[in-house]
């Protein structure tokens, strides 16, 4: 063997770091939500990774240098998708130059393809806010969505790595017994409290309830992305009193002093309900996730009814 | 729902209820192919500023082209861009700036125009066409993304009122390590008002001389802009960047005279792990440049004659430097507040020009965004330029962003 083709060897040793058949699928989702699904259904077989913290605004993540790394090398990217990460993922995957996950690559999965999404707007206006041309992206926490979401993760991860499409499947099946089992149980948890009204800081619970029979009766941003005005929180309040709508239902990163304000007006109370596993304590998996709104919701309900 | 129509309502309500229903029994996907609405994205930006300077010509002291530029109104910038995947290889980019000059005279220029590549092997990209030199962090960002109301001294000085940028490709590689690291080079034209220290017309501002005609006769005609970012998160909220940059080729004052542009940048940035719609956060930025500037021996130009300096100017080497240093606080969603320090000076020349003077300025600033969509800012100069003394000015800028949501570069 000549020198150079010694050394080329040893490059390509280095680079490779293990063979292929033996290396696990990168995985990377841009939610923690789509990444606990992305480990429940690959297992062993991928490791994952996700962009945004679960405590941080989906629709703000920094579109920092180091995610442009972990596009770079990743096998397969999830993503929300219906603009939810229009504002950095691009950049991102222009800088990435990866194939893989060029659109319509098995490798790029998109959750938002094959939901029903609510409130797609008729026409789109922006006096009435940050409004999104495809519907509203917060759909993760409607199970039945999910369900649609896992199908087709475990079909894009099959067809990435043929060799474990079986381990995909029967995860897949697995994943979908202990839904339909929890969802059954989520709803008889929530099924006393039909009808029962809560208020948003952002329009990010639509789809939470819609599964479950909930009303929204405001949000405290008068229209998605502005910021609550004096005169629209006064109408909360009186809106809140005249429904008899006691919860508040703010996320980790949403301003709940203001939320506290409407609350103390109104006899109500703040509930802080990430749509993120991870983002309280206990909450690694979507099951967690879901098991700690249902209960924090009913518990809420049930003491304030 | 707060505002939404009713009928948007009920019809997502009828979708849903026949999409869900039996509620364990998803529907098949409706709406395949939701994906991007059309073949191209296309957003229109308007920048306008409104102010007062002590200095009356205000464009003496306002040098950016994007700048504002008088008392009173100034639309300096209004920007059409578009965007869009080409095909399976390339992505397409332009934008077509159009801006009033003092005279209220429209002036439309192609600011760029490029391809993109989406699938080279070996981590490699490439960009071809009219585009902003990836030379530090700003020289590269638009107007609309820049913290403050008009262009870094140090950025003018080096790379002229449009920054540096030229027709050309550049070819990029993203290093196999473990954190990001970049490699950049680029080869332009070294030609024209967007190539300032280089082959300009407008060289004489900074050597005294009648630029020279100068043929391309060979590689080192053109102009070679290598960079390399390196870049960290330090901890869950706080990322560092860090790069160095250059910029060589010919300069005309003179058939063999050239010019090195040397850049180190800074960027570091906390956000809050709870950060809502991107705040709160704080940032750091800042850039030195050095410039070497041969100038070979040159008649003057007639205006300089004109005013009784000598006919010829000597070989001389030009020596500038100079920085800027800017810190913001996003304060709460939607509101910053910025402090930009930053000061210029070139060593002494055979030609005593204004544009290499030592000048300083200090810049606070605070920038309200009612939405994403538009922006309010007012900023106070505090401008110190050496020989004609401190100058005030006040700015208020405004913009508005049509059509395409915008996606933001870290």
């Amino acid at each position: 063997m000549s020198l150079p083709t010694l050394a080329s060897a040893a490059l390509l040793a280095l680079w490779g770091a293990g063979t292929p058949s033996a290396r696990r699928l990168n995985v990377v989702a841009t939610t923690p939500d789509l990444a606990a699904l992305a480990l429940a259904i690959g297992g062993d077989a991928v490791d994952v990774k996700a962009l945004a913290k679960p405590t941080e605004d989906p629709h703000f993540v920094d579109a920092k240098p180091s995610h442009i790394v972990t596009l770079n090398r990743a096998d397969v990217l999830i993503e929300g998708g219906a603009e939810l990460e229009v504002g950095w993922l691009p950049p991102l995957l222009e800088s990435a130059r990866n194939a893989k996950l060029a659109t319509g690559a098995p490798g790029r999965i998109s959750a938002s393809q094959g939901v029903t999404l609510l409130e797609v707007p008729s026409t789109l206006d922006r006096s009435r806010g940050d409004v999104h041309a495809l519907g509203n992206p917060h759909f993760m926490i409607d199970p039945v969505n999910v369900k649609l979401i896992v199908a087709q993760i475990a079909d894009h991860l099959g067809e990435v790595d043929p060799a474990n499409a079986d381990l995909f499947k029967a995860n897949l099946k697995k994943f979908d017994a202990t839904l339909d089992a929890k969802l059954a149980d989520w709803q008889r948890q929530l099924a006393p409290y039909r009808g029962a009204k809560i208020v948003t800081y952002h329009n990010d619970f639509v789809y939470l309830a819609e599964r479950f029979n909930l009303e929204v009766v405001e949000t405290l941003e008068p229209k998605p992305g502005i910021a609550p005005s004096p005169a629209h929180l006064a109408k909360v309040i009186g809106k809140m009193k005249a429904e008899q709508a006691r919860l508040i239902l703010v996320q980790p990163f949403q301003n709940r002093k203001t939320a506290e304000t409407v609350a103390r007006q109104t006899d109500g109370v703040v509930l802080d309900i990430p749509q993120q596993p991870g983002a309280v304590p206990n909450t690694t998996t979507y099951f967690d996730l879901m098991d700690y709104i249902v209960r924090t919701l009913a518990t809420a309900f049930a003491e304030k009814k | 729902m707060a505002r939404f129509s009713h009928v948007t309502t009920l019809v997502a309500a009828a979708l849903c209820a026949a999409g869900s229903a039996p509620a364990q029994q998803p529907a098949p996907p409706a709406q395949q192919g939701r994906a991007a609405g059309s073949y191209m994205n296309v957003s229109f930006d308007g920048l306008s500023d409104f102010g007062w300077s002590t200095e009356p010509d205000v464009a003496a002291l306002q040098l950016g082209d994007h700048d504002p530029h008088v008392r009173g109104f100034s639309i300096p910038n209004a920007e059409l861009a578009l965007d869009g995947t080409v095909d399976p290889y390339f992505k397409g980019f332009s934008n077509i700036v159009y801006k009033l000059d003092a005279k209220g005279e429209t002036g439309v220029e192609l600011e760029e125009a490029y391809f993109l590549t989406t699938s080279l092997p070996g981590n490699l990209q490439l960009k071809g066409g009219q585009f902003f030199a990836e030379f530090g962090r700003q020289n590269a960002q638009h107007p609309h993304a820049w913290a403050f109301a008009d262009e870094p001294l140090v950025l003018n000085r080096m790379f002229g009122p449009d920054g540096l940028r030229s027709q050309g490709v550049r070819l990029s590689w993203l290093a196999p390590t473990s954190w990001y690291t970049e490699a950049m080079v680029g080869v332009f034209n070294s030609a024209g008002g967007t190539a300032y220290s280089f082959r300009s017309d407008a060289s004489s501002e900074i050597h005294g001389g009648v630029p020279v005609e100068r043929e391309v006769r060979g590689p080192g005609d053109f102009l070679i802009v290598p960079r390399v970012a390196t870049s960290f998160d330090l901890t869950g909220t706080q990322t560092l960047v860090l790069g160095i940059s250059g910029a060589f080729g010919p300069n005309n004052s003179g058939l063999d005279a050239n010019t090195q542009v040397y850049g180190a940048d800074l960027y570091w940035k906390w956000k809050s792990l709870r950060a809502h719609q991107g705040f709160p956060f704080v940032s750091f930025q800042s850039e030195a440049l050095t410039r070497r500037y041969t100038a070979e021996y040159r008649v003057s130009s007639p205006e300089l004659q004109a005013v009784g300096q000598p006919y010829f100017l000597p070989n001389e080497t030009l020596r500038d430097r100079g920085m800027y240093a800017q810190v913001l606080w996003g304060i709460k969603p939607l509101l910053v507040v910025g402090l930009r320090g930053e000061f210029a000076s070139g060593n002494a020349g055979a030609f005593a020009s204004a544009s290499r003077a030592t000048r300083s300025r200090v810049s606070p600033n605070v920038t309200w965004y009612p939405s994403e969509f538009s922006k309010v800012r007012l900023q106070y100069n505090y401008d110190d330029r050496e020989g004609l003394g401190v100058d005030h000015s006040v700015w208020m800028q405004f913009e508005f962003l049509l059509g395409a949501h915008a996606a933001h570069k870290f």
